[in-house]
Order: structure tokens, then C-alpha cells, then sequence
């Protein structure tokens, strides 16, 4: 049962997060800024007007959703495995495990934290996004809530691989083998109904490609996936990711011996 | 009576059948300032791991102010306060938010988590560098800085595990004198440590775990008590050409001008001095050659051994035997 004090708890492991990445701002939030600027020029103003329409849209607005959906997914996921790694390595989270704070609490702290850099990280970019087009939300609720979960979700599977983790390899090996490759497949850049049936069968097996088309549907009302499988899948993977990262808190792997 | 740390059986085995914990037994009062020795890899810091949920154990009873540790975690939590080996705060982060987020852990608002990190590091006498990043603290300051973050929800047991190590005589000392403050104020202890004159001057009862097993665990006093020889060791004024053979008192020359004697406890010094005066041996000054604790812990850890090593030899005998019988 949750109560005053879990929340106080709760509240102290989400500021400590914010404040960590908010003080190492130039390696948190600057880079995907400016990565995404150069996308923004590159895939957008140069390639872009080259393309021409896609899904009935200009090539940089059809873009734009996607760009944004991958800062959130890979700043989530860096933010917890960085963070939650860290403490593991460094012994810190034994101020965590001795204190009457549950494990639930652990875990939705440093989920907390992921999102508050995910969702920082979407917004710059968006806003950075505002210089070249312009942003008309079709489906705001839809957006939102595809946004909160995937940056959820990633939060969650980055803590995952924090607790597997036994060195610094370990944690860039899943962003750079697994999430890098799934998010550019993902539909980030392009419609899957471009690709051969093959390929596009093929496509349906990436989670990513999901939320890409989710979000991307809450802001232009176009996408290759109903919004509501998109929706649908999305809190399955969250439900599922969860109860595993509780279990492996709850059983202490990785940090108690 | 409720203890406050009370510890039954208490079993811990690692991977690959390393047994750390051979169920322990061990009980310790309330406001008790206690002692907890052994020599490295003894079952220590898996004991401490425990009590403080740092460590899963494979069996046994853990009670902290009556609270069981399996079905009353939180409560047991709430009541302790570790002080652990190696420094395991966020060395990034400033010294008095380490103090506020280890409060915010324990569920108290940061207003009063503030006033009460004031008052720990104006205490502690690092006030002045609540805003330094903890990384650039001296290794005595750290020291402090774990203790006052132990002591931020104060906890009604303080557990310390060698707080004192690679810390400066000066430091050493005000770091007594604050413990045994709290001590006085209420709080139960429970020190290990490797300085034994540390655990002699400060604690009041003492248990010696060696190889995963209690092998002693009494009042210091009753523990000194059975030593029956004293060393010391005796700077001379002049010269000593050989060693006069005395009744009562056994000499041994480490250089011309020092002497050590082994004093039998039932002997007052009057009488070694007297007999140095016989032999017209003058001494400059005195000291004890090493803690009494020291002697009688490694009198115990050598019984054990000799003990172990005797079961094993009648052990592999018997093997032998049944080899040979078979």
C-alpha cells in the first residue's frame, strides 16, 4: 500500500533524477537537439523537397512525428540505464535498499525519471521542430497518451538492461545493436506501404514501428497501423515490461547478493 | 525483553556452496554499545548485509527492535542506520542534497530534512562544504558524510562497519567522542572494526565471528579478564649487556636498550619495577606492547583454527580408514 511517506520517497527519487540530468544538460539534452536539427535539414529542407509528398503530406511533416517519437525512446531509455547502472556501480542504490522504500516506489522513481528527460527531450526537439513546419495536433489526447507510454515503456525496458548490466558495454550494447536498428526500421522516415509485402510483413514484428505510427496518427490523423492496435500493443508491452522489471527488483538481481 | 538486535540461526550460503553464514546466533541489547570482530571474509559484512537488507539470507530470524526482518521490513528499516566499508554515496552530488534525498528515502519532507542536515554537518563540522560536490571531500570527510546520512531519519541502531578506516588519529578521536555521544543519548551500536583498541575502549559487550560461526560472544570486561599476561615493552637508560633471568617476569631483549616483559596478571608492576631494581636496570618510559583485545583475538582465532584443523585431520583419518577398510 502506497502512503505519505512512499510518496514523499517517490517525489525525492524523481527530483534526484531530474536534477542529475538537468546538471549534465549539455550531454543530456543538447545532443538530440542537435542531431535532430541536422535531420530536420538534411532529411527535411535538402533530401525532403527532392522526395516530395508522403501520405499526403510534405516529406518533412511526415517526418517530424517520427523524429520526435525517437529522441523520446532513446532519451527514456539512456536516462534509466545511465542512471540506474550508475547506481548500481557506484553503490548508491544501497541508500535506496536499506530505507523502508518499496520496491514499486524504486521502480516508478527511476521510470519517472526516464520520462521527465524523454518528454524534455520531445519537447525541444518539437520545438526546434517549429522552425521548419508548422505543427496543427489532430488528435491531441492521442498523442499524448502514445507519447506517456512509450516513454514509459522505454523507461522501463532501460532499467531491464541496468539490471543485467555487469559493465559499461553492456549498457550501449542494447541501444546500439537492438534500438538504434528497430527505430530507424520503424517507420521513422518512411510509410511501410512503400515496401515490398515481405518487407512489410516483416515490419508488423517491430514494437517501434507501433509507436511511431501511433504518434504519428495523433498528430497528422495518418498512419500504416490502426491507432488503436498501435494503443492497444503499446500497454501490453508496458504491462508486461513492468511486471518483469518488479520481479527482478523484487528477487534483487543484479543488486543484492 | 526486547532486544535490539536479536539474530537466530542465521544461515547465508553464496553461489557455488560458499557458506559465509553457519547459523549464527547473536543478541544484542538495547543502547548497548557492541562490537562485532573478525578477521577479513569472516561473515561480517554478509551478517551486516543482512540485518540492513543489503543481502538476501538463506535462512534464520532477523528481529530489530522486536520487528521481524521477513514479515516487518519497513519497520526494521526505519529503526537502522548503516554506516558501510567502502563510501557509496552519488559522488557527483552536492553534500547536503546526499543528506536531503537519503531523508526523502525514509519518507521525511525536505524542510525538515534540511534543518536536520543542518544540525548533522554543523555536528560533523562540514557546514561549511554542504554545496561542495562530495567527490572533492578528504577521505576523513567522506567518512563523516556517511555517518551523518546514517543519521538523517535518526535511526535508533547505528550500525558501523570499520568507520574509522584510513581516517587520521585526530579525526579518529572526535569521531569516538561523537559516538560514544550518541551512544549516551540512547542510540544502540554496533562497530566493526580493525583497530581492536578502538572496539577495547569504546564497546561494552563483543562477539568474535570466525569462519561463518559465533565463536565468542560476551562482556568485554569478562573477555579482558581472561587474559592472563600482559606485555610490555620497557625503554631503557643505558645499555643492557645480557639478560638477567627474573622469578615472576619473562624478559626478552629487542635491542640493547629495549626490553620486553610478559607480567603475569596476578603480579603488580611495583613488583616488575622492583625487580629491575634489583638488576639496577633503569627505565625511561613504558608502554603496552599491543591491545589486550588484539592478544585474546588472536588467541581465539588460533584455537579455532588448531581446533578445525584437528577435526579435519580426524576427519580425513577416518577417511583414510575407510578407504583402506573398503
Amino acid at each position: 500500500m502506497i502512503n505519505k511517506k512512499h510518496l514523499t520517497a517517490f517525489r525525492t527519487i524523481i527530483t534526484k533524477e531530474v536534477l542529475r540530468f538537468l546538471r549534465i544538460w549539455v550531454q543530456t539534452l543538447i545532443p538530440p537537439a542537435i542531431t535532430m536539427t541536422l535531420y530536420f535539414v538534411i532529411f527535411g529542407n535538402l533530401i525532403g523537397d527532392a522526395i516530395g509528398e508522403m501520405g499526403g503530406f510534405k516529406y518533412i511533416e511526415y517526418i517530424i512525428p517520427g523524429l520526435i517519437m525517437m529522441s523520446v525512446i532513446t532519451n527514456s531509455y539512456s536516462n534509466v540505464v545511465a542512471a540506474f547502472f550508475n547506481a548500481k556501480m557506484y553503490g548508491h542504490i544501497q541508500e535506496m535498499l536499506i530505507s523502508p522504500v518499496p520496491n514499486h516506489v524504486i521502480l516508478l522513481g527511476y521510470i519517472g525519471g526516464g520520462m521527465a528527460r524523454g518528454l524534455t527531450v520531445g519537447l525541444i526537439v518539437t520545438l526546434v521542430s517549429l522552425f521548419f513546419s508548422d505543427l496543427n495536433i489532430k488528435h491531441p489526447f492521442i498523442t499524448i497518451g502514445i507519447v506517456l507510454m512509450t516513454s514509459m515503456l522505454f523507461s522501463i525496458a532501460g532499467f531491464i538492461n541496468a539490471v543485467y548490466a555487469r559493465n559499461f558495454d553492456d549498457i550501449s550494447i542494447i541501444p546500439t545493436f537492438v534500438l538504434t536498428p528497430l527505430t530507424y526500421l520503424g517507420g521513422v522516415f518512411y510509410s511501410i506501404s512503400l515496401l515490398s509485402e515481405f518487407w512489410q510483413t516483416l515490419s508488423l514484428a517491430n514494437p517501434v514501428l507501433y509507436m511511431v505510427n501511433g504518434f504519428r496518427y495523433g498528430i497528422l490523423g495518418v498512419s500504416d497501423i490502426n491507432p488503436w492496435i498501435s494503443f492497444s500493443l503499446i500497454i501490453l508491452f508496458t504491462a508486461a515490461l513492468y511486471l518483469l522489471a518488479y520481479r527482478l527488483v523484487k528477487k534483487g538481481v543484479g543488486i543484492r547478493s | 525483553m526486547t532486544h535490539a538486535l536479536k539474530i537466530t540461526n542465521l544461515k547465508k550460503t553464496y553461489a557455488g556452496s560458499i557458506h559465509a553464514l553457519k547459523g549464527i546466533n547473536l543478541e544484542v541489547e538495547k543502547g548497548d554499545f557492541f562490537a562485532l570482530l573478525g578477521a577479513n571474509g569472516a561473515g561480517k559484512s554478509t551478517a551486516i548485509g543482512i540485518i540492513c537488507s543489503l543481502v538476501n539470507k538463506t535462512s534464520g530470524n532477523v528481529e530489530v527492535f522486536g520487528y521481524d526482518l521477513e514479515t516487518q521490513r519497513e519497520k526494521v528499516q526505519e529503526h537502522i542506520g548503516l554506516v558501510p566499508q567502502e563510501f557509496n554515496f552519488n559522488v557527483w552530488e552536492p553534500v547536503i542534497e546526499i543528506l536531503i534525498n537519503q531523508a526523502g528515502y525514509y519518507g521525511i519532507d525536505r524542510p525538515t530534512a534540511k534543518e536536520r542536515a543542518e544540525e548533522l554537518l554543523r555536528h560533523l563540522e562540514l557546514w561549511d562544504k554542504r554545496h561542495q560536490q562530495a567527490n572533492k571531500l578528504s577521505g576523513g570527510m567522506k567518512r563523516r558524510l556517511m555517518i551523518a546520512r546514517a543519521l538523517i531519519h535518526k535511526p535508533k541502531l547505528l550500525i558501523l562497519d570499520e568507520p574509522t578506516a584510513g581516517v587520521d588519529i585526530e579525526i579518529r578521536r572526535s569521531m569516538w567522542a561523537f559516538l560514544k555521544q550518541l551512544n549516551q543519548a540512547g542510540t544502540t551500536i554496533i562497530l566493526t572494526t580493525h583497530y581492536l583498541e578502538e572496539a577495547e575502549n569504546m564497546c561494552n559487550n563483543i562477539a568474535i565471528i570466525n569462519q561463518g560461526e559465533v565463536v565468542e560472544s560476551t562482556s568485554m570486561k569478562d573477555l579482558l579478564s581472561r587474559l592472563n599476561v600482559e606485555t610490555f615493552v620497557l625503554d631503557l637508560k643505558e645499555p643492557l649487556e645480557s639478560l638477567p633471568e627474573m622469578e615472576g617476569v619473562t624478559l626478552r631483549q629487542r635491542d640493547t636498550k629495549t626490553l620486553e616483559a610478559d607480567l603475569d596478571k596476578s603480579r603488580s608492576l611495583n613488583f616488575l619495577f622492583e625487580k629491575l631494581s634489583e638488576y639496577d636496570i633503569r627505565v625511561l618510559s613504558m608502554r603496552n606492547k599491543t591491545s589486550r583485545l588484539e592478544e585474546l583475538f588472536m588467541t581465539l582465532l588460533n584455537t579455532e583454527k588448531v581446533q578445525n584443523q584437528s577435526t579435519d585431520n580426524k576427519k580425513n583419518k577416518t577417511e583414510t580408514d575407510t578407504e583402506v577398510l573398503s
